[in-house]
């Protein structure tokens, strides 16, 4: 065990993929030798040569083009795309070829070994083009999983599952927990299973479930709800597509209630997904409707953003109502 | 860094790169005689006919499926004619083990590299027997045993993939290469030039085929770019590049042989502009009578890249009228026996459906393919094709 902080657990996991496998490459704008500009990929240039850790030009639907070929190849290719508001140039290279190319073949061929990491998420004064998060573009599309991790020990053992994950993986990293976030960290090679939430802390009254940053927020919400005396269940979704319909359903079975927050937009959101599934399953156990508690549906803001986010204090106000609908 | 030293003017010059003209390989006149001076390929008898009875093959299997497609018994179809010598005359030039990323009309390559006519013919009608599961359109081959990967209808994205794919290749060390076909209009995407900048920047042994055949779907190469051709385009990439008669098997077949050895040998990208022209439509769903003359056509139907091939063959008495003969009755009696076989064929099983969107079928789609199959039993008259499916299993 090792404390680490989030950028040290990532370039942990990459260093652990690297080393034990020559077929994994890291590339993106600034990866090389400057080691990524949140440093995610530094020293790996420097540990793994030229061939293996480089600088693309800028241009990402180059990046992901070249992943995707790569990867077709039997590379296991991890292309960082430096922030995830910048990943559209490269959307049809993910939705159209990444996402299709083992359905489109009959299984001939397939990308499964490619993984795109993408900080994302606000937090940081970062405004319209450094805050958004983009999950759910690529949830509507079969094929794609997309993961994202909440704290150190999550993203090294999150990444490493997507990177030997037979199928192609969206890793969107929580940037604002970048360094804030700092934990213990196993030193060797440790994987989580792709596609399972993971039931934080147990409890009857309300399940409150989100993914990522969110997980910072609800924590803060949650304890304040539970010195009222609300007793909450607490889920990380960790991977948004496929997601873990019967983990959240269970909890919602016992508890009756659904809080789901996400940073993204409320229209369109994953949020809505998961508020749909989950009434269909377990509409006569619920007790309350299900809570979306998200950003606004305006572009992502600059000097309001604390206004604009889904803070905990929003959330904990969800909470409340929804055991007092 | 760049390292460029430039020479200083003081006063403002422009200039259009017009003196840059790239000049045209050719070896190969139409009557099948060598121009003079011009040294033929080192092809022996062997590798000449095969190349010719892929041409032969995709000429006949391409009259035969538009045939069809017009008598409603397929979709969809695209033709490669007078592409031909463009499409296998570079395909011949490669080692087997290299990879081919096509656009979507180089049947020509597939049926050299050895694609039967019943595998063309599965994948057409989407029968059980189709690689591709009955889940694409028309003419969307692949076959791994082939390096030939699955076609894809989005434009040029193959492109940037072709470097992914041959910068793999490359750290293998397994000396091979990728190439990739793509038309003049797909060079206007953005995929290929991110492409040609990434594979010149990282030195990847990738041969990019432009087939600049005069038209994508209506619109002509002059309403496309402004340049002097694509192959200019590689001098902004510091690129090796060169122009080829697209309708010169031999030129075709030298010039990528030699690019090939840059690819695989000085692992220097190569990009090929086969000069040609679309004899077809675009596809079956389009009709060229709209946008350009029959006089336009008929100049480069004297063009023809398959007569020219034939009478050099001839030239060398390879090839015979009797042998032209015998070739295409089999080719066409064959293209019709298996064209019956597979229409015959039942389609891909109901689980196609589900399986492949991932390595395994998650939670969520399987229980979507349980309520389809129930779904499905209610109501077997109205789904004759899947009904027998969906009754295994539950």
């Amino acid at each position: 065990m090792t404390k680490m902080n989030m950028l040290q657990a990532i370039n942990n996991a990459l260093d652990t993929a690297m080393g034990a496998d020559e077929r994994v490459l890291c590339f993106g704008e600034d990866v090389g030798v400057f080691g990524g500009v949140f440093r995610a990929t530094s020293h790996l240039q420097q540990k793994y040569g030229k061939a293996r850790c480089f600088n693309t030009p800028l241009v990402e639907q180059g990046i992901i083009g070249f992943a995707n070929g790569l990867a077709a190849q039997g590379s296991i290719p991890v292309a960082e795309i430096q922030f995830a508001d910048y990943i559209f140039p490269a959307f049809d290279q993910i939705v159209n070829e990444s996402a299709k190319y083992r359905y489109r073949s009959g299984n001939l061929f397939d990308v499964g070994g490619l993984t795109i990491r993408a900080p994302y998420g606000g937090g940081i004064a970062g405004g319209l083009y450094h805050s958004q998060s983009p999950e759910a573009y690529f949830a509507h599309t079969p094929g794609l999983k997309i993961v994202v991790p909440r704290n150190p020990h999550q993203a090294k053992g999150l990444l490493l599952g997507a990177i030997h994950d037979p199928n192609p993986t969206l890793f969107f990293e929580p940037k604002r927990l970048y360094r804030a976030s700092v934990g213990d960290v196993p030193d060797e090679d440790y994987r989580l299973p792709l596609g399972e939430a993971e039931i934080i802390k147990e409890g009857t009254d309300v399940t409150v479930l989100g993914w990522g940053a969110q997980l910072e927020v609800i924590e803060q919400a949650v304890e304040r709800a539970e010195k009222d005396g609300i007793s909450c269940e607490v889920i990380d979704l960790r991977t948004i597509l496929p997601w873990d319909v019967e983990t959240v359903a269970n909890s919602v079975f016992k508890t009756g209630r659904l809080v789901v927050t996400h940073e993204a937009p409320l229209t369109g959101g994953f949020a809505g997904e998961i508020a749909a599934t989950i009434q269909e399953r377990c509409f006569l156990y619920l007790e309350s409707p299900i809570a979306r508690v998200t950003g606004m549906d305006t572009p992502f803001p600059l000097v309001l953003e604390k206004e604009h986010l889904p803070n905990h204090l929003k959330v904990y106000e969800a909470i409340r109502a929804s055991v007092e609908f | 860094m760049t390292t460029t030293k430039s020479k200083v003017v003081y006063s403002p010059v422009f200039t259009d790169g017009a003196e840059f003209r790239i000049p045209t390989f050719k070896l190969l006149k139409q009557d099948g005689k060598l121009y003079k001076s011009a040294k033929a390929p080192d092809l022996d008898k062997e590798k000449a006919l095969r190349i010719y009875r892929a041409m032969i093959t995709t000429r006949i299997l391409d009259e035969r499926m538009l045939a069809a497609q017009r008598q409603g018994r397929l979709s969809f179809y695209m033709q490669c004619t007078g592409e031909e010598a463009a499409v296998i005359g570079s395909a011949a030039a490669l080692d087997d083990g290299d990879m081919i990323m096509a656009q979507y009309r180089e049947q020509g390559a597939l049926a050299y590299r050895g694609f039967s006519i019943d595998e063309f013919m599965n994948q057409l009608f989407g029968n059980e027997l189709d690689y591709g599961k009955g889940r694409q359109m028309p003419v969307h081959y692949g076959s791994k045993k082939l390096n030939y990967m699955t076609i894809s209808s989005p434009l040029a994205t193959q492109i940037p993939q072709a470097t992914g794919y041959a910068y793999g290749q490359k750290m293998a060390g397994e000396g091979h290469c990728t190439i990739t076909y793509f038309g003049e209009g797909a060079a206007s995407e953005g995929d290929f030039h991110a492409a040609l900048n990434m594979a010149a920047v990282h030195r990847v042994p990738v041969i990019f085929l432009c087939r600049n055949n005069g038209y994508a779907i209506s619109t002509p190469a002059a309403e496309q770019f402004a340049a002097d051709g694509v192959a200019p385009r590689a001098y902004g990439y510091k690129m090796d590049v060169i122009r080829v008669d697209g309708n010169d098997i031999l030129a075709m077949y030298e010039a990528t042989r030699a690019a090939r050895a840059l690819a695989v040998e000085h692992n220097r990208p190569v990009l090929i502009e086969a000069m040609s022209y679309r004899l077809a439509a675009h596809s079956s769903s389009d009709d060229p009578s709209g946008y350009r003359s029959k006089d336009e056509e008929a100049v480069w139907r004297e063009k023809d890249p398959i007569l020219r091939m034939r009478l050099w063959l001839e030239s060398k008495k390879w090839w015979s009228e009797d042998d032209e003969k015998k070739l295409q009755e089999s080719m066409r009696r064959e293209v019709l026996e298996t064209m019956k076989r597979a229409q015959k064929r039942p389609p891909p099983p109901l689980e196609s459906l589900v399986t492949d969107v991932y390595d395994e079928v998650p939670p969520m789609l399987a229980e979507q393919f349980e309520k389809l199959k129930a779904h499905i039993r209610r109501y077997p008259d109205e789904y004759p094709k899947s009904a027998e499916h969906a009754k295994g299993g539950a």
